[in-house]
C-alpha cells in the first residue's frame, strides 16, 4: 500500500492554462521521489496537488491509499511540505521558527520545544538557534526551513526546489540534510538541477509540458533510451563519422557524440588509432533529460513547419 | 497523536505579535502612536472641547486598524513567507489559525487601548454600563474590520497592494469619516456618504452613550442594528468567499 499512485491527473488554470496532462504515475512512497522538469513543465502544480493545497481539474490521486482530494484532512496529519520560495520570517529565529511550526501542528509547547531544539541539533543549526533569521546565510535558512518539517511527525514530506539559489557547497550540504531526512519519510522533491536529481533520487520522474515522460530509477531510465554512451570531443577536432547516434556541437566548439554500446566502442577504436583526444562516459542525466525533453519539442517544431509553408 | 487547538492559537499569537513586538520594538511604538497622534491634533484644534469624541475615536481606530493590519499580516505570511501553504498542507485549522491571528492583532493594539481607556476614565468617566455599551460596539468594529481584513488577505497575491489596501481602509474609515469628531461636523449632502461606512455607526453609538449626542432611541437601535447585520452579513459573506486554499 505504500504507492504514490496518480491516474490521468490533469489541472487547468482558470479554464484555460494547461498545466498537467493526465499524468499517471505509480511509485514507492518511500525514500526520495525526485521530479525533474522545466520551467512551466508542471512540477509545482503536481506538487500542490499532492500536498492537497491545490485541487485538480480531473484525475485522481493517491499516498499509500489516501486520496488527496476525498481525504484531504486525513492525509494533512502526515505531510508536511517547504513551498517553492518559501522563506523563514524574518522577525523569527530558528528556534521560535520551528517551535511555532509544530504548535501550529498541534504540538504542546513543552513538546514542541523539545522537537524544535532536537531538530536544530541534528542539522547542526543549534548554534544559530536565537539568530534572528534575516541575519542568516542563504543556506542555513533553507536549513531552518528543512528542520521545521524534520521535527514535526509528517512522514510525508514535500519539498518544492529547495536548493535553488545555492551555492554548491550549501547544495551538497542540503543533500545531506535530505538523505537524514529520507532515512525515516518519503522526500518528493522537485529540482532544476539533473545532478541533484542523479545524487540523491531512489525514483525519478521527469515532467514535458505538464506530460510525464519518463519514470523509474536512474539506471532503469538510462536503459530505456536510445543512446547509453557519450563521447566528447575538445573543438576543431575531425569529428569521425556516425551512424546511429546524434552529433551536439556546444558553443564553445566541443563536439558530444550520443550513441550506442556497438557504435561508442567502434568510434573511440578509430579515435585512438587516430591519436585524438577524447573522453567516453555512459550518458548523464543531463543526456538522458535532453533525449527525453529536449526531442519532442523539436520533433513537435519540424511536425509544425510544413503545416505553415 | 491528539492536537491542541489551544497550541495553534498560541501559535499565531506568538508569530504575528509576541516575536514579532519583542524582536522589532519599533512596530509596537507605530501602533501605539498612530491612534494616539489623531487625539493630540483634534484635542489641540478643539482647544479642548472634543477630547472626549477623540478618546473614543481612537479606541474605534484601534479596534479598526486590527482588522486592516491582519489583513497586511497575513497578506504578508501567505505571499512573502509561503506561511499559509505550509499550514494548508498540514493539520492546522483555518479557523483557529484566523482565530489567532485576530487575538494578536488584539494584542497588538492593547498597549494603545490601555492609554486609550485610562485617558477615558480621567476625561469621559463612563459608568460600568455605559463602558460595557462602548465595549459591546467596539467588539463588533473589531469583528468587522477582521472579517474586511481576512477576506482582502486572502484574495490579495501581492504584499505592496495589500499594504496600500491596508492604508486605504484605515484612511476611509477611521480618519475620513466621523470617528474623531461629530457627525455634525460633516455639511448635509456629505453626511450621508459617511452613513456608508460602519465605523460611523460605532461613533454614533458611543457618542450617545456617554451623551455628546442627543438622539432619540429609534435611531440608536438602527445604529445597532447597523452595525450587528454588518458584521453579521461580512462573516457570512468571509466565510463562503475567503479562500483559505486555491481550487
Amino acid at each position: 500500500m505504500d504507492q504514490l499512485v496518480t491516474e490521468k491527473l490533469t489541472k487547468r488554470y482558470g479554464g484555460k492554462t494547461l498545466a498537467l496532462q493526465e499524468v499517471s504515475l505509480s511509485a514507492p512512497s518511500s525514500g526520495i521521489f525526485a521530479l525533474i522538469g522545466r520551467n512551466g513543465a508542471g512540477k509545482t502544480t503536481l506538487v500542490r496537488i499532492l500536498a492537497t493545497e491545490l485541487a485538480p481539474t480531473s484525475g485522481s490521486a493517491s499516498i499509500n491509499g489516501i486520496d488527496v482530494v476525498k481525504e484531504d484532512k486525513k492525509l494533512r496529519e502526515r505531510i508536511a511540505i517547504v513551498p517553492q520560495e518559501a522563506r523563514t520570517i524574518s522577525w523569527m529565529t530558528p528556534k521560535q521558527s520551528a517551535l511555532a511550526y509544530l504548535m501550529w501542528r498541534g504540538f504542546g509547547h513543552s513538546e514542541a520545544k523539545k522537537r524544535a531544539e532536537e531538530s536544530l541539533g541534528r542539522l547542526k543549526l543549534d548554534k544559530y538557534a536565537d539568530t534572528l533569521n534575516r541575519s542568516l546565510s542563504g543556506g542555513t535558512k533553507r536549513k531552518v526551513l528543512a528542520a521545521m518539517v524534520l521535527a514535526s511527525e509528517a512522514d510525508i514530506v514535500f519539498l518544492d526546489e529547495p536548493t535553488t539559489g545555492l551555492d554548491p557547497i550549501s547544495r551538497r550540504d542540503f543533500w545531506d540534510i535530505l538523505r537524514e531526512l529520507a532515512k525515516d519519510r518519503f522526500i518528493f522533491l522537485t529540482t532544476h538541477y539533473l545532478e541533484e536529481a542523479e545524487q540523491l533520487a531512489d525514483t525519478l520522474g521527469i515532467l514535458g509540458e505538464g506530460r510525464l515522460v519518463a519514470i523509474g530509477s536512474v539506471p532503469s531510465i538510462r536503459g530505456r533510451i536510445r543512446y547509453q554512451y557519450s563521447i566528447k570531443l575538445p573543438p576543431k577536432v575531425p569529428v569521425p563519422g556516425v551512424s546511429k547516434g546524434e552529433v551536439i556541437t556546444g558553443r564553445n566548439g566541443e563536439v558530444q557524440i550520443l550513441t550506442n554500446e556497438d557504435e561508442a566502442f567502434a568510434i573511440s577504436r578509430s579515435l585512438s588509432v587516430a591519436g585524438t583526444r577524447f573522453s567516453i562516459s555512459p550518458v548523464s542525466l543531463d543526456d538522458i533529460f535532453f533525449q527525453l525533453v529536449g526531442e519532442p519539442t523539436q520533433r513537435e517544431q519540424e511536425a509544425a513547419t510544413p503545416g505553415e509553408e | 497523536m491528539k492536537r491542541s487547538y489551544s497550541s495553534q492559537l498560541m501559535a499565531a499569537i506568538l508569530v504575528n505579535s509576541v516575536y514579532e513586538m519583542k524582536n522589532y520594538p519599533i512596530n509596537l511604538v507605530n501602533t501605539v502612536l498612530s491612534p494616539l497622534s489623531f487625539l493630540i491634533v483634534i484635542t489641540f484644534v478643539s482647544k479642548g472641547t472634543l477630547i472626549g469624541q477623540a478618546i473614543e475615536g481612537g479606541l474605534i481606530m484601534s479596534m479598526f486598524q486590527s482588522g486592516t493590519a491582519l489583513q497586511g499580516d497575513i497578506s504578508h505570511l501567505k505571499n512573502d513567507f509561503k506561511l499559509q501553504d505550509m499550514l494548508v498542507s498540514s493539520p492546522a485549522s483555518p479557523s483557529v489559525y484566523v482565530l489567532g491571528m485576530a487575538i494578536s492583532e488584539l494584542i497588538y493594539v492593547a498597549p494603545a487601548l490601555l492609554v486609550l481607556v485610562v485617558l477615558g476614565q480621567i476625561y469621559i468617566h463612563p459608568s460600568a454600563l455605559q463602558a460595557l455599551e462602548m465595549a459591546a460596539a467596539l467588539l463588533l468594529m473589531f469583528v468587522t474590520s477582521i472579517t474586511i481584513g481576512f477576506m482582502f488577505a486572502t484574495l490579495s497575491s501581492d504584499i505592496v497592494q495589500s499594504f496600500a489596501w491596508s492604508r486605504l481602509l484605515t484612511t476611509i474609515f477611521t480618519t475620513v469619516t466621523p470617528v474623531y469628531y461629530p457627525l455634525t461636523y460633516i455639511p448635509l449632502p456629505f453626511r450621508y456618504l459617511a452613513y456608508l461606512s460602519p465605523t460611523t455607526y460605532a461613533a454614533e453609538i458611543m457618542q450617545n452613550v456617554v451623551g455628546y449626542l442627543q438622539e432619540s432611541a429609534s435611531v440608536v437601535i438602527t445604529d445597532w442594528a447597523v452595525l450587528g447585520g454588518v458584521t453579521a452579513v461580512l462573516l457570512v459573506v468571509v466565510s463562503r468567499k475567503a479562500r483559505w486554499k486555491e481550487t
